[in-house]
């Protein structure tokens, strides 16, 4: 499996990261590389393997349905670039 | 006087402590004149004294009143990764800047409960993806050690960790290990670091790389300082839920260096092509150590090996993939400067790419790509069927009565800085190839610094435990590190 | 449990330039789990609160942040699954759904695709009385709900609210067994219905509780059943999803809107696209939503955070035994034991309250038709003239049941039973003391209406002479004989005694 610059892009567009045009073959050429290494697992038989779900497992911890959190709007939008009454801001958007 | 108080391990100062002869103000003030003489080392980012003198004080009190705990007063450096209440942390990202979280995570609340104190934080490979502390915004930590003009990695993720406690800014420091992030550091700066078995320390409030395999841990001058911190550290957390509902075991107490009967499994599959003699010279004087230790040495195979790194190079960067995706300058952190006409998509796009490092950036796309349409069978689900055979390899060892496994925990004794940035980044990666099968299996795992190459570098050892029994690993690692004897500090150039 | 026969609907077709097409129509119902806190943070779901005042750091995406399960969702999740005959899986998985959304703090969703909680199941749609449509569901899965992006309140920038951020939902999804626009509200009635009975849901569409995404096709006749036989969905067209629609009537007008869209681009030669689409009530139009089709990739994978749920047996029969009577049941019942037209039964027992209303005053009234004419006539309908709910009803079931005991007893006529209501609604009271005193009895001594009989005879002969002819005209005798006896007299013994004594 090769990737090519058009692959790059859409993984890159997909990923929410800009990518200059020119730093395009550099990146297709770093996926090819580490790619070419995860190629290694189809030497193995996983016929009739289950696909790990938990390394540990247990029993999945449940919480009671009680409002412990909340009421501190000033404390979730205390980090925000543009916080304005209220509200995290953000561009528009166009839906 | 001063000058000496830092090179204290945790359990004689925590002795002298109690004792009266020493106080926190005055371990601490020495710490952070320490870390102060420590600048080229770039290990502390974001120093904290003002935190650590009111701990120290209130530390100081609870002393005096008596029944401290074991850290009560103990100066100790966190890893950026970790979320501090009202202090940055940054996991060592552009993407991260300016933040302070509202929170405090589970690890260093229960730290800090206990009477430790911060430092401040340290440095660390961004969002802990890398080997070698070459990622960081904040530039390389540098490895105390030194033999010739060059700067040595002090290794990664948890670079700036390892650097503290070797060149002993700090008495200890948190760690977090995906792929060997505690392990290698440790080995590649002479000290001891243990990741529990997935599950025992809580993933609360420390900043997600790959969550099935992140744990927590510490990094510390030697096996005993190692059980006391890691007793305060980890617990189960009703706030993780993959946090394990165990008991947590006296791990100090459990030292007892007798080893006496116990199996160790030496895997033929870690002995790879092109290792270096001295790895496999320094592995050899393991076994034997264990063996004079009365263990009974044994050769295992461990056949999946091989494709460990592989996998984890599909899941840790699928996961990551998606655990960084919350980085999108709305809520916390950097958020790009926009142009006119730029949107929402324009917004992510731009903050992403100036917020994530290279490393980052490659890993996301890797993970994004692992995950998309069509691929994720081939790619994900192989790798995680392959993990679950990883798995079974230890547990048919540890089944066939092995106690522990012994490795090398590196290919190689630490390496200069920028030596590897050229090569492609797969190479880097084969710095985790001893580590990296313990996360993927969920064990916990330890290294021990055991001798120096012909250089004068400190190389470390493995061992590998049953889940959930870290208490028998540390002590079989204690009989190791009384057999090694490594005392070798790196001398003063900073 | 009796089961009412019914016979499926016929299928709605749409005559098109060329020819004729039949719609066929998929459901995936977006009901909010009814739970105190979210489902996987302890931050409130209330509705209507401060902007980002119901957030916790976890549903902010802080990091490090860490989900963990509210246990009493599943519970909701697995009784609306038992509500709908549903499989319930001992064994389900949470995965993350990732886009990027400025309302999607996690940048995933953290959903059920794998594995859900809830298999296949179905819902009977009521269509109108011995018609109904088996819809059958495919599954139902938990999953946590985005937050709300304002776009009208600045020029140049959205704003976000994260209250909603993580509040549980059940995403419900049908089989595409729905034929047209009106049984797809049927759907959505019948549905909301049920999770309504079951307290799973509260089913508040305006608040945005419930909420519908419909898949619509179009194909010609006879090919549906091609699709039935097969399970085939090649024999059907391609689908078009309509996102979010709060509104019964919106998704009526935007499957027709949709359909006839199709049906034209296929007459004209063209083909439909496969996509995701908006209805915008202003215009009645469905249009293409690109926002969500350029990243079309989800990249589910099994959210690490969390282990496989597992649940045992025992606790859901636990919740099994504890299902309330369910609408169809309590419907047939309603037809059995109280006699009751199908109409009726399903006017009464389309909320719980109401039915609730209806079974008491039955109880102590004891005649279920009258009751049900009762409640539904007089009682609805003067609850309705002043926007009323039955919770609201100044009248209770005990003075309902009083007022029809007093019909039944003959003590008052169907007339001045209405005057009676009217009194009991606006003023209160007991209906049997209120007769009392007020001197409502009817009169039903023949020989004080026989003296009024003769009286009115006596005054006028004309009239007399005139009804004789045509018998017709003794209805005005016995008007002026209810007139004279103020509407108390029996109307029945007032009939009998007029054409007695007229000679009829």
């Amino acid at each position: 499996m090769s990737i090519d610059i058009e692959t790059a892009a859409r993984v890159a567009k997909l990923a929410r990261i800009r990518v200059d045009e020119d730093d395009l073959p550099q990146l297709a050429h770093a996926f090819n590389d580490i790619l070419g290494f995860i190629e290694q697992l189809n030497e193995v038989d996983v016929e009739g393997v289950e696909p790990m779900v938990s390394v540990t497992p247990m029993r999945l911890k449940r919480r009671a349905d009680g409002v412990t959190d909340g009421n501190m709007a000033d404390r979730i939008l205390s980090n925000a670039p543009d916080a304005r009454e209220g509200f995290f801001a953000v561009p528009k958007v166009v839906e | 006087m001063m000058t000496e108080l830092p090179k204290l391990k945790i359990a004689e100062a925590r002795d002298a402590l109690r004792k009266g002869e020493l106080t926190s103000a005055e371990l601490t003030e020495a710490c952070l004149n320490a870390i102060e003489g420590a600048g080229a080392l770039n290990a502390f980012v974001h120093k904290t004294p003002q935190i650590a003198q009111e701990q120290a004080a209130a530390a100081d009190d609870r002393l005096k009143a008596g029944g401290a705990p074991d850290l009560c007063g103990i100066p100790l450096g966190i890893k950026d990764l970790f979320c501090t209440k009202g202090v940055a942390s940054q996991a060592a990202s552009r993407i991260l800047e300016g933040f302070r979280p509202e929170y405090e995570s589970t690890v260093t609340r229960q730290l800090f409960d206990a009477g430790a104190v911060m430092l401040g934080k340290l440095n660390m490979d961004e969002f802990a993806m890398g080997s070698s502390n070459e990622t960081s915004t904040y530039g390389n930590a540098v490895n105390p050690w030194k033999v010739d003009d060059r700067q040595l990695t002090p290794g990664g993720s948890s670079g700036g960790s390892a650097a503290a406690v070797a060149a002993d800014l700090c008495l200890g420091a948190t760690g977090t290990d995906t792929g060997g992030s505690i392990r290698q550091p440790a080995a590649f700066t002479g000290i001891t670091g243990i990741k529990p078995t997935y599950g025992r320390c809580s993933r609360w409030g420390i900043v997600a790389f790959a969550s099935s395999l992140d744990q927590a841990g510490p990094m510390a001058k030697d096996v005993r300082d190692a059980a006391i911190l890691l007793r305060a550290m980890c617990g189960h957390d009703p706030m993780d839920s993959t946090s394990a509902d165990l008991a947590v075991p006296d791990f100090e107490a459990m030292l007892t260096g007798d080893i006496k009967g116990k199996t160790i499994g030496i895997p033929r599959e870690y002995r790879m092509d092109g290792m270096p003699d001295e790895i496999d010279a320094l592995w050899t004087r393991g076994r034997e150590m264990l063996q004079d230790a009365g263990a009974k040495i044994v050769d295992i195979s461990l056949p999946h090996t091989k494709y460990a790194l592989p996998a984890y190079y599909v899941i840790a960067p699928a996961e990551a993939s998606s655990n960084l995706a919350r980085y999108d300058g709305v809520r916390y952190g950097h958020r790009a400067k926009l142009s006119q006409g730029d949107g929402i998509v324009e917004m992510y796009e731009k903050t992403r790419a100036e917020g994530f490092g290279e490393e980052v950036k490659r890993r996301v796309m890797v993970g994004t790509y692992v995950l998309s349409a069509g691929f994720y069978d081939a790619y994900y689900n192989r790798a995680r069927k392959v993990r679950t055979l990883i798995k079974k390899d230890f547990e048919d060892a540890f089944d066939a009565g092995i106690d522990a496994i012994l490795t090398p925990a590196t290919p190689s004794a630490a390496f200069g800085l920028g030596e590897m940035t050229e090569a492609d980044p797969v190479a880097m990666y084969l710095n985790d190839v001893f580590t990296v099968t313990v996360n993927l299996a969920g064990l916990p795992g330890i290294s021990v610094p055991a001798g120096l190459d012909k250089q004068g570098l400190p190389l470390g050892l493995q061992l590998i435990g049953r889940p959930w029994d870290e208490g028998d690993l540390l002590n079989t690692a204690y009989a190791l590190e009384r057999s090694a004897g490594f005392v070798a500090k790196p001398s003063k150039w900073w | 449990m009796l089961d009412l026969s019914y016979e499926p609907p016929k299928p709605k077709v749409i005559a098109g330039a060329k020819h004729d097409w039949e719609l066929v129509i998929g459901m995936e119902v977006h009901a909010q789990v009814a739970s105190q806190a979210k489902l996987f943070s302890g931050a409130s779901t209330r509705f209507g609160a401060e902007p980002n005042s119901n957030v916790s750091f976890v549903d902010a995406a802080m990091p490090g942040m860490l989900p963990v399960i509210n246990e009493f969702c599943i519970e909701q999740a697995v009784r609306t699954g038992l509500g709908l005959k549903a499989q319930i899986n001992l064994v389900s998985a949470f995965d993350r759904k990732n886009y990027f959304y400025p309302d999607l703090p996690q940048g995933y969703q953290i959903s059920q695709l794998y594995h859900p909680l809830v298999g296949e199941g179905e819902i009977l749609v009521d269509m109108e009385p011995g018609i109904a449509r088996l819809v059958r569901i495919e599954r139902i899965h938990v999953e946590q709900d985005a937050g709300k992006s304002i776009h009208d309140m600045d020029p140049a920038m959205s704003f976000v609210d994260l209250n909603r951020t993580g509040v549980a939902l059940m995403e419900i999804v049908s089989r595409p067994d729905i034929r047209g626009p009106e049984e797809a509200a049927a759907y959505v009635t019948k549905l909301r219905q049920i999770l309504r009975y079951l307290c799973t849901c509260d089913g508040n569409m305006q608040n945005g509780n419930l909420r519908a995404d419909v898949n619509v096709s179009v194909c010609r006749p006879g090919q549906y059943e091609k699709y039935q036989e097969t399970q085939d969905f090649s024999h059907l067209g391609t689908r078009c999803e309509i996102k979010n629609m709060n509104s019964m009537r919106f998704i009526q007008a935007a499957i027709d809107y949709e359909a006839r869209r199709q049906i034209a681009l296929l007459e004209g030669g063209g083909s439909v696209v496969q996509e995701t689409r908006l209805y915008d009530p202003d215009k009645g139009e469905t249009r293409s939503m690109r926002s969500k089709e350029e990243a079309h990739d989800y990249r589910y994978f099994p959210c690490p955070d969390l282990l496989p749920l597992e649940i045992e047996q025992g606790w859901v029969d636990d919740i099994a035994a504890s299902l309330p009577e369910l609408p169809d049941e309590k419907k047939a019942r309603f037809v059995t034991e109280f006699g009751l037209s199908e109409y009726d039964a399903n006017v009464l027992t389309a909320e719980t309250v109401n039915a609730a209303y209806f079974e008491s005053v039955v109880r102590e009234a004891g005649d279920g038709k009258l009751a049900a004419n009762w409640v539904i006539n007089e009682l609805f309908g003067r609850l309705k003239k002043e926007d009323h709910g039955i919770d609201e009803s100044p009248v209770t079931p005990a003075q309902l049941a009083g007022i029809i005991r007093l019909i039944k007893s003959d003590a008052i006529s169907g007339k001045i039973a209405k005057d009676l209501f009217e009194i009991v609604y606006t003023e209160g009271g007991d209906p049997e003391v209120i007769v009392e005193e007020r001197g409502m009895k009817q009169v039903t001594d023949t020989g004080a209406i026989e003296t009024a009989v003769d009286e009115i005879i006596a005054a006028n002969p004309a009239q007399v002479e005139k009804a004789k002819q045509n018998p017709k005209l003794a209805g005005w005798f016995v008007g002026q004989v209810m007139k004279a006896t103020g509407g108390k007299a029996n109307p029945k013994a007032v009939n009998q005694i007029v054409s007695a004594k007229l000679g009829l």
